[in-house]
């Protein structure tokens, strides 16, 4: 018989109470329950990255935590940071370099460039590439996907962003 | 850090990008040749695309696939009784259950004379002939409950002899389909005539035998369909990701007998497709069936098992290729013989015969040699499909070739760039027939060789290998041209007997306001086939960028055409848009001339607005040419009637394919001690014609590159003797990831082709066309000292070290 738990979690700064299954994992829960499709799944297993969310500050995989593991804490997702126009310069960066083709893998690779610009303002290219190669993109072959978040550490350390 | 608030409380902001001043090309000037942003990228941007799994509809039903866990296995027993009846679940149906609602279909063309295939249903019945063939399907109100039923399946076996290597399948002691007498579904063999004396009169013949390991697309967003059934109207709704919707309409349609014009394909945004979204594929033509029979929208995803299980692979080949020349190095003949395996049916409609046949036409393509022969074997196997994935045959063809000039050179101790310059067809040589029979209107092999390696500094690349070598460090350098089949004719598909359009058509709609929308057949998976459509149609009609509005991926809407598949959006639909909006701007001005009592020739679209051809000055803004047009048509003279949009469609007719050429090079240092390669730099230098818009360009260009890279290095379906699928998962399937790849560097030289005024060529598969080739090559050169080679893709660790004897 499945398990339901009560659950509230801060979805981009809202509190949302349900009523969800056990196995139910965030990402899922988000996409499903709350219509919040940015999040994408594309291997349901950890490796490729188009899940990255962020939960309670630090990215993770959507589809490797359970929606239950989230009471009471605070999940932001693509949506809720393009909102907060947290990564405004990022995506306007990402638009002029072309960092993106069919857009699938996006998400979570601004998520996960936004840690990095957040946590490693001092990175070099080489440690972007390795910062980043937790996240597959099928159709960019990278170069611009580091281009542009070069560009960004580099102009968010000129204007004391970071 | 910028407190976040919920969606519906946050006030609009002006963007940044909105802000900004618009690019330096202009309406004035055009937009061809501008690297303009793709507006659509913006949506992807922020979460806010669509992809078919993110939509919902009223009453929808979610369907998953009771597959085939055998390679080859008769069905002794399907009970489905017990999955009926588990939580949610709506209904369960096995392959005869299907079929009354959908017929079967076989995977042949006409022109590929002599090829067979069975009959092929939605869901198997009696008996599959892969693992992951799906035998029952359950419909449930949810994915996961659908999921849960299936464990509630029961099944009994019967194993039947799995064929799975490929010279087993042609020799033919165990026959998948014995109906068809043989497992040979398609053979060619041609010679020129002069062939067996070129060879016997050469000063030198090499030989090698090439593997290639078969892989597949890896889309990031995995295949899927919603298919949403309406019975009052016998009426069927497909929001699919494919390229192809038109002919994905007409398969619909025909295989489940429902009028054509009542069949509607939306693509919303696709995750990805490189040619796997472009195929007929069994689970997704149930799931439109099982719609049909539930009179109810029904969904199905694949899950990344299903993926690797059932989008088609590719490139399974095992080619021997030789090559005879003079002693001074002039090549006079190719001898190709090629074996393929494509699972255990050719795929519908384009075929399995298309790849291997590619592999036939291009081998030796970029040379100038007369003499060519050529034997090509496709077999069935009892592993997945294979069919058309990205540069199909191309990378086969490329590094066969490549590989063996390479060779040539060697044994003649001349260099691979001299070689080639000896060998590579003169640009003033065209037009040209080469002997395998495919025509080349306009190449431009020397200007790329000699552009590339003034690029890549080749001469100082070869003194620094050569120093580094007496430090033992291993680096190799290696090159592949090659040529590639872009924007195809009728002659691909449509000559054989498959419903597939080689034309495209767009319509360009003046609204009221000014603005202009423009709706073409071609779709958009990410290349940026809507950006570069806005940037055709703004110069065509004479408007900014940011006025023009682009609709694609709706057979309801667009004009008819083939899609996105070959290289042929920019060239063959990017065509029609610049007709369409050139004969809108037409309809304009004889508005603005009824209008203004002018004479149409005096008067150009400028700007957003009518005006003054000699002097530049602004007459009637195109707000005002809408409003009247449309408002106000009772102030126009009394016979004219404003006609605000216009349709214009276009077809390649003159040669069956607009080739284009390029030359890539790849850097490699091998680590002899663990075999590991590190990819150090890669370059391209290609022509396709007319660049529209050269970032796009550049970033087809790396991507497929990157593909490329893959599967020279990581990528391969790995099966065991008995058919099993061994790395089903992206754990276990190695794509490359950001540590994997070297920065790439892009270059172009621009022969337009002079088939369309807009000149543009395919380039969306020439990264992935020549990477393997040139990869291959470089750890080939690096392993040369050693005297060890590798020929058989990927080119793992295991494989390096193997070739050195070290393991
Ligand atoms: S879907 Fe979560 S990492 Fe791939
Ligand atoms: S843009 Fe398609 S996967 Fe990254």
């Amino acid at each position: 018989m499945e398990e339901f738990f009560e659950t509230t979690i801060t979805v981009n700064g809202t509190p949302v109470t349900r009523r969800v299954a056990a196995r139910t994992h965030l990402v899922d829960f988000l996409r499903e329950e709350l219509g919040l499709t940015g999040s994408h799944t594309a291997c349901e297993h950890g490796v490729c990255g188009a899940c990255t969310l962020r939960v309670d500050g630090q990215i993770l995989r959507g589809c490797l935590m359970l929606a239950v593991q989230a009471n009471g804490r605070k999940v932001d997702t693509i949506e809720g940071l393009s909102d907060a126009g947290e990564i405004r310069d990022l995506q306007a960066a990402f638009h002029e370099r072309n960092a993106l083709q069919c857009g699938f893998c996006t998400p979570g690779v601004l998520m996960t460039a936004q840690e990095l610009l957040r946590d490693r303002p001092e990175a070099t290219r080489d440690e972007i590439r390795e910062f980043m190669s937790g996240n597959l993109c099928r159709c960019t072959g990278y170069q611009a996907i580091i281009d542009s978040i070069e560009a960004v550490l580099i102009a968010r350390r000129r204007t004391g962003r970071l | 850090m910028n407190e976040r608030v919920a969606p519906e409380r946050l006030a609009p902001e002006p963007r940044a990008e909105e802000r900004k001043a618009p690019p330096a090309q202009t309406a004035a000037t055009g937009y061809i040749g501008a690297s303009v942003p793709r507006a659509n990228a913006k949506r992807l941007l922020e979460g806010r695309g669509c992809y078919v799994d993110d939509l919902k509809l009223p009453r929808l039903a979610h369907v998953v696939f009771f597959r085939s866990p055998h390679a080859h296995a008769r069905i002794r027993k399907l009970d489905l009784s017990r999955a009926r009846t588990q939580p949610g679940v709506l209904a369960a149906f096995d392959g005869r259950a299907i079929a009354e609602y959908c017929s079967p279909w076989v995977g042949v063309l006409g022109h590929l004379k002599g090829i067979k295939s069975p009959p092929q249903h939605a869901v198997a019945i009696e008996r599959a002939c892969s693992q992951g063939e799906a035998v029952a399907a359950i419909v449930a109100e949810t994915r996961a409950q659908a999921e849960d039923a299936l464990q509630h399946v029961e099944a009994e076996w019967e194993e039947l002899p799995a064929v799975t290597g490929m010279e087993e399948a042609l020799a033919g002691r165990t026959v998948i389909h014995p109906e068809l007498g043989d497992n040979i579904c398609f053979r060619r063999e041609l010679a020129t005539e002069g062939v067996e004396q070129a060879f016997a009169a050469a000063d030198l013949v090499v030989e090698e035998t090439f593997g290639f390991g078969r892989h597949t697309g890896v889309t990031l967003e995995g295949r899927s369909i919603l298919a949403d059934y309406n019975a009052a109207e016998h009426s069927l709704t497909v929001y699919q990701a494919t390229q192809a919707p038109h002919m994905m309409q007409d398969i619909f349609s025909r295989h489940l007998g429902i009028p054509e014009a009542n069949v509607r394909v939306i693509c919303k945004d696709v995750g990805g497709s490189f040619g796997i979204k472009v195929h007929v594929y069994p689970d997704e033509m149930a799931t439109a069936a099982i719609s049909v029979m539930l009179r109810r929208p029904v969904k199905f995803a694949a899950d990344r098992l299903e993926s690797f299980l059932t989008d088609i692979h590719a490139r399974e080949h095992k080619a021997k290729v030789r090559l005879a020349c003079t002693r001074d190095g002039r090549i006079l003949a190719f001898d190709l013989d090629d074996l393929t395996a494509i699972g255990p049916y050719s795929v519908y409609p384009r075929t399995s015969g298309i790849e291997g046949n590619q592999v036939v036409n291009l081998t030796g393509g970029p040379y100038r040699h007369q003499e060519y022969r050529a034997r090509l074997n496709v077999v069935f196997t009892n592993k997945n499909v294979t069919c058309q994935y990205r540069a199909v045959g191309h990378p086969v063809a490329v590094a066969l070739t490549e590989g063996i000039v390479d060779v040539a050179a060697a044994k003649l101790g001349l260099d691979p760039a001299e070689f080639r310059r000896r060998n590579l067809i003169p640009d003033d040589a065209y037009p040209y027939t080469f002997p395998s029979g495919i025509k080349f209107e306009k190449l431009s092999h020397h200007q790329c060789l000699d552009k590339l390696l003034a690029l890549m500094d080749y001469a100082g690349l070869r003194a620094e290998q050569a120093q580094l070598r007496t430090r033992g460090v291993y680096r190799g350098i290696g090159l592949a041209a090659m040529i590639e089949v872009t924007n195809p004719s009728p002659a691909f598909y449509g000559v054989g007997g498959a419903r597939i359009s080689a034309q495209d058509g767009a319509t360009v709609r003046l609204e009221p306001s000014g603005m202009v929308t423009c709706l073409s057949s071609v779709t958009e998976q990410g290349q940026g086939t809507d950006g570069i459509f806005a940037q055709i149609c703004a110069t065509a009609v004479g408007v900014s960028v940011d006025q023009v509005r682009v609709i694609t991926g709706d057979t309801g809407v667009t004009p008819y055409g083939g899609g996105t598949w070959a290289s042929r959006g920019a060239g063959i639909g990017g065509e029609a848009v610049l007709q369409a909006g050139k004969a809108l701007k037409s309809n304009i001005l004889d508005l603005a001339a009824a209008v203004l009592g002018a004479d149409k020739a005096t008067l150009e679209v400028r700007d957003n607005a009518v005006c003054d051809k000699a002097t530049g000055e602004s007459k009637l803004p195109l707000a005002e040419v809408g409003r009247i047009g449309y408002f106000r048509p009772d102030t126009l003279p009394l016979k004219f009637q404003a006609e605000l949009s216009a349709t214009r469609h276009y077809t390649p007719r003159e040669y069956a394919f607009t080739f284009t050429n390029g030359i890539q090079a790849s850097l490699v240092e091998v680590d002899t001690d663990t075999g590991f390669v590190r990819l150090l730099k890669h370059w391209c230098v290609e022509d396709c014609g007319t660049v529209i818009n050269p970032l796009l360009v550049d970033e087809q260009i790396r991507g497929g590159i990157v593909q490329g890279i893959g599967a020279a290095m990581l990528e391969e379906c790995l099966y065991s003797a008995e058919g099993q699928l061994l790395n089903g998962s992206l754990a276990d399937y190695l794509v490359p990831m950001t540590g994997d790849v070297p920065d790439i560097e892009v270059a172009h030289v621009c022969t337009p082709t002079r088939q369309s005024e807009l000149g543009a060529k395919g380039v969306g598969e020439a990264g992935t066309a020549g990477a393997p080739g040139a990869v291959m090559n470089a750890i080939n050169d690096a392993l040369a000292p050693l005297g060890a080679r590798v020929t058989d893709q990927p080119f793992t660790p295991e494989r390096i070290l193997k070739a050195l004897k070290k393991v």
